[in-house]
């Protein structure tokens, strides 16, 4: 039991760190919180069902196309919705991004109806049994993927020249600039791999749950939100330590303590944490300059 | 605005408005326009609320509808279970609303911006949660029904005439708080708490004590209109109180103006109506709704009446030897 | 002559950089004294130990003779600290007047009950406070512009309606962070006869920083020079300007004689 509901967590977690790194790297770069992501997630989801389903093409040709269509709307969003407001309040920010998740969830339900759809992706669920703990192939897939991306996350912030780009903008975007960095491609690439992620995410959620609906950007959303917050926001190593932490705290406070409860736990967590340690748990301590 | 400028001038509109106001139930008959105001009263009591806390001391907060609901399930307990006169039920539902605005206040308020952000959102969907789950007393999803309307003094308030007119005396009192409040020292000190911390810190303002009044005030009047709402309704259930309608509220504040009484009216009318006006294409009416909250944030960021055009002096006390109103028309800022 | 203010050891370490080294300071009852050395000092940082941005490491900060090492920022000020910013920190989109207003104790421990039901009491205690802040204008020479927001003031202004609202808190001492910086030779000359003023008339105390040695020489009762976080000399400005080591502080180019900064 123990074993498998801390699989069942993993699995999870591993979600919520892939849509937690989207708001992490926005966060990091543009120090501005992008309350749509949950729904570029909920994108994602339904333009993988799209691709396989609506258009009947194999899942290696659909999910591709899905990651670069729902990167696409990522890099729209901040081109259209943040970018000409980037320098103004935050509060600004934040309200057309609240805007834009009411304007996907909308667009969701005018072209998918607001029924649950099965998400029909050709692959085959199958579980293995090792001793007392089950795991699906989906699992498996999910936390395999999960781990896979965020190596390859690391190398490319880490090691390549774009990397470099990306985290000198997020140092200073007028340093940045000054430096010849065209802080702008930078930006919307980050977009772009948020959405990507977002994406994967997605399509992971619609296969493990075979269910798809408009609102589901929601609580995942949230979710990935305060696992970004919990591990320290603007951190990447954070968001996925972040995510693995309320994947694996919500499935057994919902487990062995009240299953009515699941989404309290992740964010009373949330909250405990950040009384203790209000930069979370791997943020770097804000110094005010006086 | 020159009109507003003298006060016999803006004695004389308030009074006309009033009278307008009065005379509302007997110029439309139509219950749906006055459901369309009452519903536009109670959002003025929470965006009035929420913008002291955001607008005036500067904290993002996305759980308004938290101390909407709580006030609404608090009021209604008391006057299904306890047979509580409305009048005092309301007074509890401000009273336990507050105390949780402080019990999350607290330790949270020394957060920065996003993250006390996700802490309200957060206590907002705990007790989201609660309401739905703490069946024994709050009947779950399945919610509270047949919650008794008020009656002052063996009076029954019900029909939707009453209600308004109820809902305009509490409008009108809590814009009266609101006003003294950010009229006065308390409320100017929230200003310099949103301002610059480091600064208040620097002329003796704790800037916790201050960003705490705003939040359990704020959380009380919230509270009210959840008790109103409650009683109008007669029924409550947990979708009412959820991370959209602390959005709405957000969302009517900012569109208002941040830091603006007005402004929060003005956004509680529009957010209120738009949606309404938009129901003859029920179907992209919200997909319009958030294209127009992106646009608006675009192309004027300070709301519909920004805290610019607030009046100067708002210490209200003329500087010069106690000289009173002399140069009024200075009172305006000038843009 | 009482000892107002004095640090004992004071240091504080940000990470591996030790920005203020065991510096200890008193400061006599009415003597006007400044801080001074290069960029880098840890003149500011001492400010920010002394005001409870910053809690120091290791040491005490006494004020008056008591302890006041563990005091919040607020607190400081009600026991009579207040001070200056080097990168003017005005409420700049507030008025002038409500600049000040805001800085009095009366005005900002307004209790909520009083803002909402207060009547004719609470009328006269603003007027009060009004009234002093009126003073105040008039002593930093800004009494006919107290509806001009703080952000539309030219910057030698808005240096002196900062030192205003700091005297505003009704201080015993008042730290004055570079105040002349940016300030023409006129408005240093104004901003001398301010701080005499609030010396001489209003009876309070400065410490201050500046790196004009013209304006510190000549305003300063005792001065203190601080390089690499300690306190490298201490004495009257005549002993300063002739300290080999102070000399060597600032590279060897000598005392700059007009370093405006």
């Amino acid at each position: 039991m123990f074993t498998q509901q801390l699989m069942n967590g993993i699995t999870v977690g591993g979600v919520y760190a892939l849509i937690a790194l989207g708001y992490t790297m926005v966060y990091g770069i543009l120090k501005i919180v992008n309350f749509a992501h949950g729904d570029v997630f909920m994108m994602g989801m339904f333009l993988g069902m799209f691709f396989t389903q609506s258009l009947g093409l194999h899942y290696l040709i659909a999910f591709p196309l899905a990651a670069a269509a729902t990167a696409f709307v990522g890099i729209c969003i901040e081109r259209i919705a943040y970018r000409p407001i980037r320098v103004a309040d935050k509060l600004a920010v934040l309200i057309s991004a609240l805007g834009v998740s009411i304007f996907l969830q909308n667009l969701a339900m005018l072209v998918w109806g607001t029924e649950t759809h099965t998400f029909n992706s050709g692959i085959t669920v199958q579980t293995y049994r090792l001793g007392s703990v089950t795991l699906s192939n989906i699992q498996i897939g999910v936390i395999v993927l999960c781990c896979v991306l965020m190596i390859v996350l690391y190398v490319v912030v880490n090691k390549t020249k774009i990397g470099v780009a990306m985290r000198a903008t997020s140092h200073s975007i007028v340093s940045a600039k000054l430096m010849g960095i065209n802080t702008d491609r930078i930006i919307s690439f980050t977009f772009g791999v948020g959405s990507v992620l977002a994406c994967v995410a997605g399509i992971l959620v619609g296969i493990y749950y075979d269910a798809v609906y408009p609102t589901i950007g929601y609580s995942y959303g949230l979710k990935a939100f305060a696992a970004a917050i919990l591990g320290g926001i603007g951190s990447i190593p954070g968001a996925m330590l972040g995510g693995f932490v309320i994947g694996i705290v919500e499935t057994f406070g919902a487990a062995y303590i009240s299953s009515g409860y699941r989404d309290a736990f992740a964010f009373g967590i949330l909250i405990i944490v950040l009384i203790f340690k209000p930069s979370g748990i791997l943020g770097v301590k804000h110094v005010d300059k006086v | 605005m020159k009109i507003l400028r003298n006060p016999k001038q803006k004695k004389v509109l308030y009074g006309i408005g009033l009278i307008l106001l009065a005379a509302f139930p007997f110029l439309i008959t139509n219950s749906y326009y006055l459901h369309v105001c009452i519903s536009i009263g109670v959002y003025i009591l929470l965006a009035t609320s929420l913008n002291l806390v955001t607008g005036f001391a500067g904290q993002l907060s996305l759980g308004h509808a938290a101390f909407y609901g709580i006030g609404a399930y608090v009021g209604a307990l008391l006057m299904l279970n306890f047979d509580v006169n409305f009048f005092l039920a309301m007074i509890a539902s401000a009273v336990v609303s507050g105390l949780f605005g402080l019990l999350l206040g607290l330790p949270t308020l020394r957060l920065r911006g996003d993250y006390l952000a996700i802490v309200t959102l957060g206590f907002g969907e705990i007790v989201r949660l609660v309401f739905v789950n703490w069946a024994e007393v709050t009947r779950g999803p399945l919610g509270l029904p047949g919650i008794p309307s008020p009656s002052i003094f063996g009076f029954q308030i019900s029909g939707r005439t009453a209600f308004y007119y109820l809902i305009i005396v509490l409008v009108l009192l809590t814009l009266f708080v609101m006003n003294r409040i950010v009229n006065s020292g308390v409320g100017m000190a929230m200003q310099t708490v949103k301002i610059d911390e480091i600064a208040a810190e620097s002329i003796g303002i704790y800037p916790i004590k201050y960003k705490l009044i705003a939040f359990v005030v704020a959380a009380a009047f919230a509270g009210i209109a959840g008790c109103y709402y409650a009683s109008y309704i007669a029924y409550i259930s947990p979708t009412t109180f959820v991370y959209n309608t602390s959005v709405t509220i957000l969302a009517m504040v900012v569109l208002g103006g941040l830091g603006s009484i007005p402004g929060s009216i003005i956004g509680a009318v529009i957010l209120t109506l738009v949606p309404e006006l938009l129901r003859f294409m029920s179907d992209y009416r919200m997909l319009i709704f958030g294209a127009l909250m992106v646009f608006m944030m675009i192309f004027r960021p300070e709301g519909f009446w920004g805290a610019s055009k607030r009046v100067k002096n708002i210490y209200k006390i003329k500087a010069g030897g106690g000289k009173n109103g002399s140069d009024s028309g200075d009172n305006q800022r000038h843009n | 002559m009482a000892q107002i203010l004095e640090t004992i050891n004071a240091t504080i370490k940000f990470g591996g950089l030790t920005a203020v080294n065991s510096v200890s300071i008193t400061q006599e009852e009415g003597e006007i004294l400044s801080l001074i050395g290069p960029n880098g000092a840890g003149k500011t940082t001492l400010f920010n130990l002394l005001t409870g941005v910053y809690r120091p490491t290791e040491g005490n900060i006494k004020f008056y003779g008591e302890e006041i090492t563990g005091l919040k920022p607020h607190e400081r000020v009600d026991k009579g600290i207040s001070r200056t910013f080097q990168n003017i920190r005005l409420f700049h989109e507030m008025t002038v007047l409500e600049n000040l207003l805001i800085a009095n104790p009366d005005c900002h421990r307004e209790s909520i009950w009083e803002a909402v039901f207060g009547g004719r009491k609470l009328r006269q205690k603003r007027q009060r406070v009004v009234e002093k802040c009126e003073g105040i204008l008039k002593a930093i020479g800004l009494e006919d512009k107290l509806e001009e927001l703080a952000t539309n003031l030219p910057y030698g202004k808005q240096r002196l309606l900062e030192i205003g609202r700091a005297l505003s808190t009704d201080p015993k001492l008042v730290l004055l962070d570079e105040p002349g910086a940016g300030m023409n030779s006129l408005e240093k000359e104004e901003l001398s006869r301010l701080i005499y003023y609030i010396t001489t008339d209003m009876k309070k105390n400065v410490l201050l920083i500046e790196h004009d040695m013209k304006f510190v020489m000549g305003i300063s009762d005792r001065i203190v020079v601080l390089d690499h976080g300690e306190k490298i000399a201490e004495g009257k400005p005549e002993d300063i300007q002739n300290n080999p080591l102070v000399i060597e502080a600032y590279l060897g180019k000598g005392i700059p004689e007009d370093d405006d900064d």
